[in-house]
């Protein structure tokens, strides 16, 4: 058994993290030492916190350094919580209360044209994250975590879920490679995710055993919520398995490519132009629409490359997919601006409505643009696109 | 120690009444100090007690201060144009120290974290206290009570204004320059320490009993153009080195690659767009700092998009500014503190491009100054209150860690805006009452946030006019709110009674005062 445990980051580039050493002597009661750059003003409520964790933890004896750099409130529990665990195996959990401005859902048809990535044990990059309006940020807990920070991640990313305001992004969380993922999954769910992203998807069989996981966890909570789910295609025989895998669960809204892992597993560089993984794109994308759900494309690098991001949109765009991921928030804006409806979307749109608006008022319980039959989702999607295009010229 | 005595200003801040044994106004509000009486004036001199050739050369630095006649209880000035590249002021007071000298007032424009070198003096009595913006471990020394006594900030127009009224009468100026001739005639636009502009040695050139240029780049007369005169200087001294070009050029003249900052910039640059003062023939100032720079560059953007031409930017100038120039975009520079060597070179080549002084930029004591005729300025703040008060010498947690520079003067130009994040780490910007006051409320129209924007209240024309911008516009209530939410409400820092430094409005009157920290 470990003696002393630690968790967090701190250094100088560190910000609104802190380090948490911890020991559990078998006596003595709680000593928490404290070195905070914002010791004389939050100093005494970081120490209260720190007591009233251990506290919920069920833990009466404890040594614990905090080396903080401006941690919230959330960070510190987390990164106490996860100390402990490293220690003994402890049940008890400390979660943050949920802010009222987090209690919102999202249906299936929303647009997800810009999804970003936040390094799941990273605080100063989830607080301002909505800010940037991206349509969803993904908490990530797989490949921007290093192997022996997952535990304390995923409670970083728990809490997170809690106390963060993304100002109406949709609240993804990418979770491990099963087996590891389930366990991420018994701690986020009960925090209201509103997706959840299946990495290194190749089977149908893993999203089923996601889904049933969180069925569970919700029931366990008597939680009665929809969580949309977003399988991942990163290798060969993912892209062979594209529509079984599209198809596996009624909870999947999209499913996503990942070229990096992809090209890797083909054996070729990925390159600029993309030709190596343009079959794995199309396929993807064929599956996706055959399946109803929205295609979504790998990420663009290159942050400071703006230009060859665009080019990587229109692209994107052209092939069928339906949003990409961002690495850098800067990435938000130029991929937002390339998904959004041009104006023979916006017509096509406004025809399907008005077909469907013809429709209900004849009594017709089926709806026709032209020869083609047009499912509700296609109309609430037509709807959506003109309410946006109207968003945007305003 | 005796008790200070103090009094409550207009601001209803408590502030002393006496600063290191002088009377001291108290603020009386922005616009209603009005002083009688006559500016300083210096001594009568005569020729016949100069060089007839005009060769004020003299052999060294320690003559020159000597020959000045150096002595106990002296006040020494210097100017921060090298930044944190100065190597003068160390060097100034290293020969007080080897001459014996105790109890002098150094009197810098600026100080800069180069000068933690003075600490010592200030430990064993040649320095007795600092009359300038208290930069990183000064300020640290001084906010912990380290200082004999008590340190003066000023703005920049203050700090000449101070002078010309005679509150601060140098003894000695000590006037770094990158060019000058054996007159004393110099500028900052060549040599290994170029800077650009000497502006904020006027005042010390045209008041100080004593003048000193000292140069690393001796030039025949003339040297021109003369942006320091030499029938103001007394010696002129010859120096191997006088900066670290390194450090001269300032290290802050990035744009920032932050997200959130450009997103600040972004969104201050769209509400002046929605306001309307981006229109052709305006003008603006924005700092050097990565946000303020940002700002620019949106400017830029929204000007070229629209057509618009700038009639002239005033503040620092650096390549950004400088490619507005010579694009076409803005028709003049009125540089006050050159920032880069783009500026310099744009400086010595571009007829736009004109330098300016605290003088005519800033000096309160005048016949009016240019802050005023600016439309729109942009600058930072520690913290901001309910009441649009702003803080920008000291940190919530009451350390003294940065000068008020222009920023008290640019507070009279037309639009004021603060881009400032909402909070910083976890430390609130949004606070109900500033830690020190600096800049009253009634002058500050905007503050832009990440999380929102407040306009204050009596700018009823800026409300009206981005209404329906899509901007999000909030109450300073909502932004405390929302900053109190996500970090917690702060303790109130412990301080002691001791008065470590007093902060001086515009017009010389004390808008308030800073505490010793409690260890």
């Amino acid at each position: 058994m470990k003696k002393s445990a630690i968790t967090g980051n701190q250094g100088e580039k560190i910000r609104s993290d802190c380090q948490v050493v911890l020991q559990l002597p078998e006596k003595g009661g709680v000593s928490i030492s404290l070195v905070s750059k914002v010791d004389r003003m939050f100093g005494e409520q970081i120490r209260q916190q720190a007591a009233a964790v251990l506290e919920t933890l069920g833990i009466a004896n404890a040594i614990l350094e905090i080396e903080d750099t401006g941690a919230l409130p959330f960070v510190i529990g987390a990164r106490i919580e996860a100390a402990l665990k490293q220690l003994r195996p402890v049940t008890n959990r400390w979660i943050p209360p949920m802010i009222e401005q987090n209690l919102y859902e999202t249906g299936k048809e929303r647009f997800r044209f810009s999804r970003l990535y936040l390094p799941g044990n990273t605080p100063s990059k989830m607080l301002n994250a909505g800010l940037h309006h991206p349509d969803g940020v993904i908490l990530d807990l797989e490949d921007s975590v290093a192997p022996e920070r997952k535990a304390e991640a995923r409670l970083l990313v728990r809490n997170a879920l809690c106390q963060v305001d993304f100002y109406g992004a949709e609240r993804m969380v990418r979770i491990n490679q099963l087996p590891l993922g389930l366990e991420d999954l018994d701690e986020v769910i009960p925090c209201r995710p509103h997706l959840v992203l299946i990495p290194k998807c190749e089977h149908a069989e893993q999203v089923v055993r996601v889904a049933e996981r969180i069925s569970s966890i919700l029931d366990a909570h008597k939680q009665e919520r929809q969580i949309h789910l977003m399988p991942i295609i990163e290798s060969c025989l993912g892209v062979e398995n594209a529509f079984e895998i599209a198809t596996s669960s009624g909870q999947i809204v999209a499913m996503a490519i990942g070229l990096e892992d992809y090209t890797a597993d083909l054996g070729v560089r990925r390159t600029e132009s993309g030709e190596e993984s343009l079959y794995a794109r199309t396929r993807l994308v064929n599956a996706c629409k055959a399946a109803g759900i929205q295609p979504i494309d790998s990420v663009y690098s290159d942050v400071d490359d703006m230009e060859g991001l665009k080019r990587n949109v229109i692209l994107s765009r052209s092939l069928g997919f339906e949003g990409m991921g961002c690495i850098h928030p800067r990435q938000v804006p130029v991929i937002r601006e390339a998904f959004v409806p041009g104006e023979d979307d916006i017509e096509k749109a406004r025809r399907i409505v008005e077909a469907f608006e013809e429709a209900r008022t004849s009594g017709s319980g089926v709806v026709a643009l032209g020869s083609k039959m047009i499912d509700p989702p296609v109309v609430k999607r037509a709807l959506r696109t003109l309410d946006l295009a109207r968003k945007l010229t305003k | 120690m005796t008790r200070m005595k103090t009094t409550i200003n207009a601001a209803g801040r408590q502030v002393v009444s006496e600063i290191n044994g002088e009377a001291a106004v108290p603020f009386q509000g922005v616009d209603n100090y009005k002083p009688e009486g006559r500016q300083h004036a210096p001594p009568i001199t005569s020729c016949s007690d100069y060089p007839a050739d005009g060769n004020k050369v003299v052999k060294n630095l320690r003559a020159a201060l000597e020959k000045a006649g150096l002595c106990d209880g002296m006040t020494i000035s210097t100017h921060h144009h090298f930044r944190n590249g100065d190597l003068l002021a160390n060097r100034v007071f290293d020969i007080a120290k080897e001459m014996g000298v105790k109890g002098l007032r150094w009197f810098p424009s600026a100080s800069f974290p180069c000068h933690e070198h003075l600490i010592q003096y200030l430990e064993d009595g040649t320095i007795q206290r600092i009359e300038g913006s208290m930069n990183g471990p000064l300020g640290r020394f001084v906010s912990e009570g380290g200082m004999e006594g008590m340190a003066v900030l000023r703005s920049h127009g203050g700090r000449y204004q101070a002078i010309q009224d005679g509150e601060v009468r140098i003894d000695i100026a000590v006037i770094g320059a990158p060019a000058a001739d054996q007159f004393g005639n110099a500028n900052g636009l060549s040599g290994d320490s170029a800077c650009g502009l000497l502006g904020f040695a006027l005042a010390d050139s045209q008041y100080a009993e004593k003048v000193i240029v000292v140069t690393d780049n001796p030039v025949p007369f003339p040297c021109i153009p003369w942006q320091i005169q030499g029938n103001y200087v007394d010696y002129v001294v010859h120096v191997e080195k006088l900066g670290d070009p390194a450090q001269i050029i300032s290290g802050t003249t990035q744009i920032t690659r932050s997200p959130d900052r450009l997103l600040l910039a972004e969104l201050t640059a769209r509400f002046c767009q929605a306001a309307g003062i981006i229109r052709e023939g305006f003008s603006f100032q924005s700092g050097a700092g990565g946000t303020s720079l940002a700002v620019g560059e949106y400017f830029r953007k929204i000007m070229k998009e629209e057509g618009i031409r700038a009639r002239f930017a005033r503040g620092g100038s650096n390549k950004y500014l400088v490619s507005m120039l010579e694009e076409g975009l803005v028709d003049y520079i009125l540089d006050g503190q050159t920032f880069d060597l783009e500026g310099v070179r744009s400086m010595a080549e571009n007829p736009g491009h004109v330098w300016t002084t605290p003088f005519t930029s800033y000096n309160y004591h005048g016949k009016g100054n240019f802050a005023g005729l600016v439309d729109v300025v942009i600058l930072g703040a520690t913290e901001v209150d309910l009441g649009f008060n702003a803080n920008v010498v000291t940190h919530s947690d009451g350390y003294l860690l940065h000068g008020i520079g222009g920023w008290q003067n640019c507070l009279f130009s037309k639009t004021v805006i603060l881009p400032v994040p909402l909070f910083r780490d976890r430390v609130p910007v949004i606070r109900e009452h500033v830690t020190t006051l600096c800049g009253p409320g009634e002058l500050i129209d905007v503050v832009v946030t990440e999380r929102g924007i407040a306009i204050n209240p009596g700018r009823t024309d800026l409300i009206k006019a981005t209404r329906n911008s899509g901007l999000p516009v909030r109450t300073m209530e909502e932004l405390m709110a929302e900053a109190d939410r996500i970090c917690g409400i702060p303790e109130t820092p412990a301080l002691e009674d001791k008065v470590v430094a007093a902060i001086k409005w515009v017009d010389g009157t004390v808008i308030d005062i800073v505490r010793q920290v409690s260890r």
